[in-house]
């Protein structure tokens, strides 16, 4: 129905230019067609100009700031246009510890694992790109994605390695993949087991839904009741194993894991909820005409249901990479960022400058994250989401 | 067996069932644990909490109803004004996100836009050149008319010659939609700067516009598939009796649409209370809401996991007993909205 023009003859809205205004005594009835036959701008107008107003401007403001520094002056401040230097702040100046991380100096095993990890993605770009035609802009597009994956992993294996630290960029980046993995295989596993004809089902359904409707910020300070190896309900059990009083806190994997046990918690129900809506409304015949032909339930999952979803399921891991790259409330109430800044995200990051009043900086932060965040949504759109949208 | 499996393909055997069982109720207790415990929590006396864990009211621990006391009795209005603050500012983001983002998806899925790329560009172009006026301190009013006179001059004379491209109703849904790609961070520090010209922070009225920016795309996305199932005859018979378009979305659209409707509000309403990122760069005492005053409990008092448990308590309980409630709804809507991306 989309992109019809049903009722009575209504011209096209939205580029309707005002035609010679002839002389007419005003009515009622005039007001009310001249209304009606407006009715397409004025429906989509004020949600065009909402999302102009305060999506739109602030965002080329925000790149304008990032562009400048902040300074205060007698009644108000101003913006002194200052070019890249923020960016070259970040990426080479005094943040830049803070923002990609210390290197740190990588061992034979860092080498290893460096090239083992290059070597699988550059083959799985080669295969995707021999897959289809080979046009100059997808072989430019996947030479783009191969040298900043490259990039992107060289940044990680090094700041990861013995004496590095990972800036809020590399802690961002395993927040989302290694997050986003979880979630999804978690999520997964419950839809498929919630799909079965199981007595009880519909509770299951609702306890699974609940943790995603609940503020960030409790699920964090429930969290940190629920770690706490004195008083939180597994202090025996961490007692028993002789960790009593030690402080995941002060642990940096140990504070990223628990940020990451939160997020988990928090956004399985997503992936569960969404996964089970499709599994439920996937065509039975395949699967019947499979189980006639007797294929083993794992056959079943893995050549007729899976494909089946993977739109859906393609678009769930889109979404939630998106979103996940904002994460912001599990570490700034978690771990207020710590121990250090080891488990600051990017959105993080931004905050603390903007409360040190480093506005400039702050707004090149954000608008890293920005261009991230397009980068890998649109590098996800074009190798993988298109192919399996396409097929299933 | 064969025919057992066709009557109902997906029903598991017997030791699949008791798998499934034990897979489902480990998850399910990894989800209700942290709520119980928080539950347990807010009935405890700090002897409780500080000597070591307990974990079953009356056998471990007598509960005790003084953090609830603490928290309603005596810092009444401390937690009354947040929470106050978080209902109003939820329902009226919500329900003028809904109102916006009803009347646009109507709109894109009836009429058909065909808008000239130039005339964006211009009008862009022109926003720009207005905002730097105004930075140069030129008076605000005039800029704006000035930069408004221009665009219709452009538009009137120039434009019309240019056979550009042209933006389609697919393309004006997807730009509204992918503003979700846009991290809050991203564009906060402006609008913090607009609401503070305007000595609009920590007001309630800035925290609304905030929400209602934020979350117009998930309401188009959420509704454009609602809009679209409501079958066009109704309209073309309402039109040909003679109704505008106005009473056709008012009298005949709205209604049927209703169940999408209430769904999407209560869902956007479930993002506007849990926020906490726009909140904290816009407001801070007279317009605090409960994340915020939630999150404030570490820095003021140290970790006093009872009372914290309480606001934790009552800030959740609203958006559970809505999560119960709409269980089928979401998984429908966002299953649609998954499916057309």
């Amino acid at each position: 129905m989309r992109g019809t023009r049903p009722v009575g003859t209504t011209p096209a809205a939205g580029d309707a230019v005002a035609r010679p205004a002839r002389r007419i005594p005003l009515s009622r009835e005039r007001f009310v067609a001249w209304a009606d036959a407006q009715a397409g701008a004025v429906l989509v107008l004020p949600a065009v100009l909402v999302i102009l107003a305060l999506s739109i401007f602030p965002l080329l403001f925000s790149l304008y700031l990032s562009l400048s520094r902040f300074q205060p002056v007698s009644g108000g401040f101003r913006f002194h246009f200052v070019g890249l230097l923020n960016y070259r702040k970040l990426l080479l100046g005094s943040e830049q510890e803070h923002f990609l991380g210390r290197l740190g100096d990588l061992g034979v095993t860092g080498w290893v694992v460096f090239a083992l990890l290059a070597g699988v993605a550059l083959f799985l770009l080669a295969r995707s790109l021999v897959a289809g035609p080979l046009a100059p802009s997808r072989l430019v597009g996947h030479l783009l994605v191969a040298a900043a994956g490259l990039l992107a992993l060289w940044l990680v294996v090094r700041t990861l390695a013995a004496g590095g630290r990972p800036g809020t960029l590399v802690v961002t980046w395993i927040y989302v993949f290694a997050g986003v993995a979880l979630q999804f295989l978690v999520g997964l596993l419950l839809a498929v087991l919630c799909a079965q004809q199981l007595p009880g089902r519909r509770f299951f359904r609702v306890v699974f839904l609940l943790p995603m409707m609940i503020t960030p910020v409790g699920v964090a300070y429930t969290f940190r009741m629920l770690t706490d190896t004195g008083k939180g309900p597994f202090a025996p059990i961490a007692n028993w194993l002789g960790y009593a009083n030690v402080s995941w806190v002060n642990d940096p994997w140990g504070a990223r894991i628990a940020v990451m046990i939160g997020d988990l918690w928090q956004w399985t129900p997503f992936m569960f909820i969404v996964l089970l809506a499709a599994l439920e409304s996937q065509s039975p015949e395949p699967v019947e005409a499979a189980i006639v032909d007797g294929a083993s339930r794992w056959q079943i999952f893995w050549h007729i249901t899976l494909p089946q979803i993977a739109p859906v399921a393609s678009t769930v891991i889109l979404i939630r990479l998106i979103e996940a790259f904002k994460i912001f409330d599990m570490p700034n109430v978690l771990t207020g960022g710590g121990p250090g800044t080891a488990t600051e995200s990017l959105t993080l990051h931004a905050y603390v400058l903007w409360r040190s009043l480093d506005y400039g900086t702050s707004a090149a932060v954000a608008y890293s994250l920005l261009f991230v965040v397009t980068f890998v949504g649109i590098a996800y759109v074009r190798l993988l989401h298109r192919r399996t949208t396409t097929l299933g | 067996m064969t025919l057992r499996w066709r009557t109902s393909p997906t029903r598991p055997g017997p030791l699949a069932a008791v798998v499934s069982y034990l897979i489902l109720s480990a998850w399910a207790f990894v989800v209700l644990f942290p709520l119980y415990w928080l539950a347990i929590t807010a009935f405890k006396l700090p002897i409780h909490v500080n000597e070591g864990p307990t974990y079953v009211p009356f056998l471990d621990f007598q509960p005790s109803l003084h953090a609830w006391r603490y928290i309603l009795v005596d810092l009444r209005n401390d937690t009354l004004r947040p929470y106050l603050n978080t209902v109003v500012v939820g329902v009226t983001s919500s329900l003028l996100t809904l109102i916006l983002g009803a009347a646009a998806t109507y709109g894109l899925s009836r009429f058909t836009y065909r808008i000239r790329l130039a005339s964006v560009l211009t009008f862009l172009a022109g926003a720009v050149l207005t905002a730097f006026a105004i930075a140069r301190g030129l008076p605000w009013q005039l800029a704006v008319a000035g930069g408004l006179g221009a665009f219709a001059l452009a538009r009137a004379t120039a434009l019309r010659r240019i056979r550009g491209p042209r933006l389609g109703n697919a393309d004006i849904a997807f730009w509204m939609i992918s503003q979700r790609m846009l991290p809050p961070v991203a564009i906060v520090i402006p609008i913090y700067i607009l609401f503070q010209r305007l000595a609009l922070l920590d007001s309630r009225t800035a925290l609304v516009i905030a929400y209602v920016a934020a979350n117009l795309p998930i309401a188009v996305w959420l509704l454009r598939d609602y809009f679209q199932t409501i079958p066009i005859e109704l309209e073309e018979s309402a039109a040909i009796d003679g109704a505008n378009r106005y009473q056709i979305l008012w009298r005949i659209v709205l209604p049927l649409a209703l169940p999408g409707l209430v769904a999407t509000f209560l869902f956007i309403f479930v993002l506007a209370w849990n926020e906490y990122l726009l909140a904290l760069f816009l407001s801070s005492a007279k317009a605090q809401t409960m994340p915020l005053l939630v999150a404030a409990q570490n820095a003021t008092r140290g970790p006093q996991w009872w009372y914290m448990s309480v606001l934790i308590l009552l800030m959740i309980g609203p958006v559970i007993a809505l999560a119960i409630v709409l269980e089928r709804y979401i998984a429908r809507g966002l299953l649609l909205g998954a499916v057309r991306g």
